[in-house]
């Protein structure tokens, strides 16, 4: 997967991990993602953006842990179920994206891709970067840069 | 061996290795340029340091082998494979020399006359001089030291070489013992590197951490030893790497002498500086931060602390005034003296400019001690009023110095004696990497305090003896006869209301509520932090927080604990600034200056600052508000449906920012209004309070479109709402901006304007006059239109701006083209008659004051009726 030049894999099938938040099939470049981990203990950041969660220790490094479902303006997650982090990095930053859980990798191509739906809530059109159906599901895909960007591009 | 000369062997080894490689390069390739230039170079660098060091021989040697280079350099003579062993030959004899300096302090003696010869005769161009002793036998002296020219090398070419490293260690120690061979016993280290092991380090002391932790929750006996000894080594090598980053505070003292100097000649005062404990040592990190502040001091000593010697003999003392720089290790800081001995501070000049500034009243200053009073220096705006620095001692920006200080965790005080001198101390940590922190819970939630601040720990409650009061909201509690200001942590933070905190009855019933006070000290104001709990104190590595969490200003970083978890940092400089614990509205609005002025410090305007409706803070130009007025509520009565107030005969209507007039918040049954007037009319807008006026660049961020706001800036510290106020008028009635009569023929208008500010306020303006109007934002936009063929019938342009000025603009228009008739009107913040005079030659038909809309208007009128001659 390293020794993959992100150029070529472009040219193909794109490669995508499947997260469900809410009900909904998202997906993000498998490229971007560095560690997928289970329920982590999580620190409250105090005055913090809400869709911030708190921060997390990955083998010693501090991860920022944002909240998918705050970040896509959802109803809060129950308190029973446990998020699963997917960490991604940005500009020399980890970040973990909060989601109800992760499915799998799967290959999608750039032709099954639809444009965002101009009734597709702002929000949500501002963070993703195009629809793809896939086993009758719509699957979103989520721009993690933009996804990261809170507070309008601060 | 002195340092001077230890570096040259540290640089010279470098350039002998470099000059190596290139030569055999050279033989492959004789007639590259780059190479002959990069060999030349580094020959003439030896021969140049070695002239300063007055090391004769090497100098010779060297002198000799440029020439020839200098020749082949500069193809006047071929480079031949002979010539390049008779180089070689020169090198070893340089490699051999420094080898004897390394060993021996000194240049060994010996004879290099015959090796000169043939330089010379190569540079001459006599080969068969050259190759008739050719190939050189190795000369005596090298046989005797021979391993010298090698040795180094591998280490040399390992080791990257940033100029920013110092060589750590000198060679002293070994040279005795191994004899002649002597390699240089410092390297040369990229910093880089140097940071990463750090951080290394620290992962290893955090893994220690929560290794030792884990060992000692199972109660394991077995790791006890294995543990204590990896815990032991972890120590060493975290001092070890820690030493690796030390450098002598004399590095940031070296300019000294120098500087006071220099001072001492330019003020005409006698200066004698003493330095102690150069050999201090302190994290370089730390250093470079030092630095810049102890030179500020230095330099304020001698100008403002010193008197000059005609006044000191007269005070009976020596006409030699002394500033002494003294460094010393106390406890885990470094504890930095800047000390005079001159006029010292004058306790009653800075009470008397403290009232005056209102920075205290009367009662307060009285019941200052002196040193209490001499503190004021350190706030924001004393010193840099002229008066203080003229006549009572200290200068400009001490409250800069203080800021630097604590921005690395330090503090700064002051002591002073009128007529015997002044004393300030910095304490500062040693290093920034790794520090102790005391770790706290408050609201369930676990916090790290960096230990330097903490000055005590207090238990409160729960039949403590010491026990928290109020006075009206504000908790505070009495230590020893002080009364100490108290935050709650868990309000400050947001973790809870801001609820009631253990207020001690006379009995010991309220034992749930205990708690503890962390009495901390920023600057000179102490205060107490009120927690839940403490638990033990950790040495913690400190990290920089994520960046989307930057703005919130309470945390100085985070960090993993030993059991694993993340956690907070506080920044008690922050808190004390949220809070206003430590501090006065003066204080954090220069730092909001500081912060933001570098960006654009030219292009300042007054504010207002005013809260209304919400607690965002509101901006709107000064310029624009014709007064403020504060009117009785009984005054208010209603037309319409809209509130309105008499005002010299005339009804002014008022308009609420929060949409509909509620009764005002005010308990004084007044209602604070900004008012507008244009001609006859006036317009008041309600507001809750003023807060304040500030001269701030505005730099506008757009907004997502709310109906009123042009958008947000960053205002003394604070986001704040910039209030747009052509829509708020235009709100007051619809006949505001028609005032004058629709023009039958549309005139096309340019205007030009770097602030996006002022675009918003000037376009709307003309367009609601009927102008078409197209704005840029810079002459050289404006000079493409040009180019690009656009009509217009006149321009208003603004004077100051970036790259071309108003007046270069009017110059380039004027110069010719399409626009060179066209009226141009000058829209700028300073109309005084040079400026006019000066926009008028440089070709602007009138000159308008910004804000002042009917000029312009009027001025706009005029120009069209009266073409201007072109």
């Amino acid at each position: 997967m390293q020794t993959q030049s992100i150029q070529s894999s472009i040219a193909d099938a794109d490669l995508f991990l499947t997260l469900t938040v809410a009900g909904q099939t998202c997906g993000v470049p498998v490229l971007v993602v560095r560690d997928v981990l289970g329920p982590q203990t999580i620190t409250r950041i105090p005055l913090a953006p809400p869709e911030v969660a708190g921060s997390l220790n990955l083998r010693g490094r501090i991860v920022t842990a944002i909240d998918l479902r705050r970040r896509l303006n959802l109803a809060p997650r129950p308190a029973e179920q446990q998020p699963m982090s997917i960490v991604v990095e940005m500009a020399g930053e980890l970040y973990s994206m909060l989601a109800d859980g992760v499915g799998e990798v799967v290959p999608l191509r750039s032709e099954d891709s639809a444009p965002n739906p101009p009734t597709l809530d702002p929000l949500w059109r501002e963070v993703s970067r195009g629809v793809h159906r896939r086993d009758g599901q719509l699957l979103i895909v989520l721009d993690v840069e933009r996804v990261l960007t809170i507070g309008g591009g601060r | 061996m002195d340092d001077l000369l230890a570096d040259f062997l540290t640089e010279t080894h470098e350039g002998l290795v470099a000059l190596d490689a290139a030569l055999l390069r050279l033989e492959k390739q004789p007639q590259d340029k780059p190479t002959l230039s990069e060999i030349f170079r580094l020959v003439h660098t030896i021969k140049g340091t070695c002239g300063f060091l007055g090391l004769g021989r090497l100098e010779k040697v060297a002198h000799a082998a440029e020439n020839v280079l200098g020749l082949y350099r500069d193809g006047v003579l071929a480079v031949t494979p002979d010539g390049v062993t008779l180089i070689l030959n020169a090198l070893d004899r340089i490699k051999e020399i420094v080898g004897g300096l390394e060993s021996g302090g000194a240049e060994p003696v010996g004879d290099d006359a015959e090796l000169i010869r043939r330089l010379d005769a190569a540079a001459t161009g006599d080969m068969a001089a050259i190759t008739a002793e050719a190939p050189p036998a190795p000369k005596p002296a090298e046989v005797a030291e021979p391993v010298v020219a090698e040795a180094p090398a591998p280490e040399h070419r390992a080791a990257a070489a940033p100029p920013s490293a110092p060589p750590p260690a000198e060679p002293q120690g070994e040279e005795s013992a191994s004899g002649g061979r002597a390699p240089p016993q410092s390297i040369r280290v990229s910093v880089d590197v140097l940071e990463d092991l750090m951080m290394l380090v620290s992962e290893l002391v955090l893994t220690r951490n929560q290794l030792m932790q884990l060992a000692r929750a199972r109660g394991d006996g077995a790791y006890t030893v294995p543990l204590q000894r990896l815990s032991h080594i972890t120590s060493d090598l975290q001092d070890g790497v820690m030493k690796t980053r030390m450098q002598p505070i004399g590095n940031a003292w070296a300019k000294m002498p120098r500087l006071v100097r220099d001072l001492s000649i330019e003020l005409g005062k006698k200066i004698n500086l003493e330095m102690r404990g150069a050999d201090t040592e302190l994290d370089r990190q730390v250093l470079e931060l030092i630095k810049d502040p102890l030179t500020h001091m230095v330099r304020n000593s001698a100008d403002h602390g010193l008197e000059m010697p005609e006044d000191r003999r007269r005070a009976n003392k020596s006409e030699t005034g002394r500033i002494m720089l003294n460094a010393f290790h106390e406890g885990g800081h470094i504890l930095i003296e800047i000390a005079d001995d001159g006029k010292g501070l004058s306790t009653d000049r800075i009470r008397a400019k403290a009232l005056s500034q209102g920075l205290a009243t009367e009662a307060e200053i009285a019941a200052m001690s002196e040193r209490e009073v001499h503190r004021f220096i350190f706030r924001a705006g004393f010193s840099t009023a002229a008066a203080v620095t003229a006549v009572s001692g200290r200068g400009v920006g001490m409250d800069v110095v203080k800021t630097n200080v604590e921005r690395i965790g330090g503090t700064i005080d002051v002591s002073s004696t009128e007529g015997r001198g002044t004393s300030f101390t910095i304490k500062i940590p040693l290093t920034l990497a790794i520090v102790s922190a005391l770790i706290v819970e408050v609201a369930g939630e676990r916090f790290a305090i960096p230990q330097i601040g903490v000055l005590e720990l207090v238990r409160v409650g729960g039949g403590a003896d010491t026990r928290v009061e109020r006075i009206k909201d504000a908790p505070v509690l009495r230590l020893r006869d002080r009364l100490l200001p108290l935050v709650s942590l868990g309000a400050v933070l947001g973790l809870e209301e801001p609820k009631e905190v253990p207020v001690g009855g006379s009995g010991g019933g309220d034992s749930g509520d205990m708690g503890f006070v962390v009495v901390t000290q920023v600057g000179a104001h102490v205060f107490g932090i009120i927690v839940d709990r403490l638990f033990d104190t950790e040495e913690i590595v400190v990290k920089p927080v994520a960046p989307i969490l930057r703005h919130i200003g309470m945390f100085s970083g985070n960090t993993i604990l030993g059991d694993g978890s993340v956690i907070m940092i506080l920044d008690p400089n922050g808190i004390a600034r949220v809070t206003g614990v430590a501090g006065d509205g003066a204080e954090q609005r220069s730092m909001a200056g500081q912060a933001t002025s570098g960006v654009r410090s030219n292009d300042k305007t007054a504010l207002l600052l005013f809260r209304a409706g919400d607690a965002t803070p509101k901006a709107v130009p000064l310029g624009l508000i014709a007064r403020l007025d504060d009117i009785p509520v009984e005054n208010i009565e209603h037309s319409g449906g809209t509130p309105v107030v008499q005002y010299r005969g005339q009804l002014m209507p008022l308009l609420s920012m929060t949409g509909d007039y509620g009764p005002p918040q005010d308990e004084r049954g007044r209602q604070t209004v900004l008012v507008f007037s244009e001609g006859e009319r006036s317009l008041g807008l309600m507001v809750d309070a003023i807060l304040d006026v500030v001269d701030e660049s505005l730099n506008v961020q757009a907004g997502q479109g709310r109906p009123g706001f042009l958008g947000s800036a960053v205002i003394a510290g604070k986001v704040t709402d910039v209030v747009d106020t052509a829509w708020w008028l235009r709100q007051a009635g619809g006949d505001w901006f028609r005032a004058s009569p629709a023009q039958t023929v549309t005139r096309r208008l340019l205007v030009v304007e770097d602030s996006a500010f002022f675009r918003e306020l000037v376009v709307p303006a003309l367009a609601a006059e009927g102008y078409e109007v197209v704005a840029v934002e810079s002459a050289t936009h404006a000079l493409k239109l040009r180019e690009r063929g656009e009509v217009f019938d006149g321009i208003v342009s603004d004077i100051e701006m970036p790259d071309i000025d108003g007046y270069g603009f009017a110059k380039e228009v004027r110069a010719g083209g399409a626009w060179a008739g066209l009226p141009m009107i000058a829209l700028t913040g300073r109309v005084e008659p040079a400026a006019v005079a000066r926009g008028r030659a440089a070709g602007f038909t009138d000159y308008v004051a910004k804000f002042d809309r009917e000029a312009l208007i009027g001025s706009l009128a005029e120009c069209f009726n009266v073409p201007v001659a072109a």
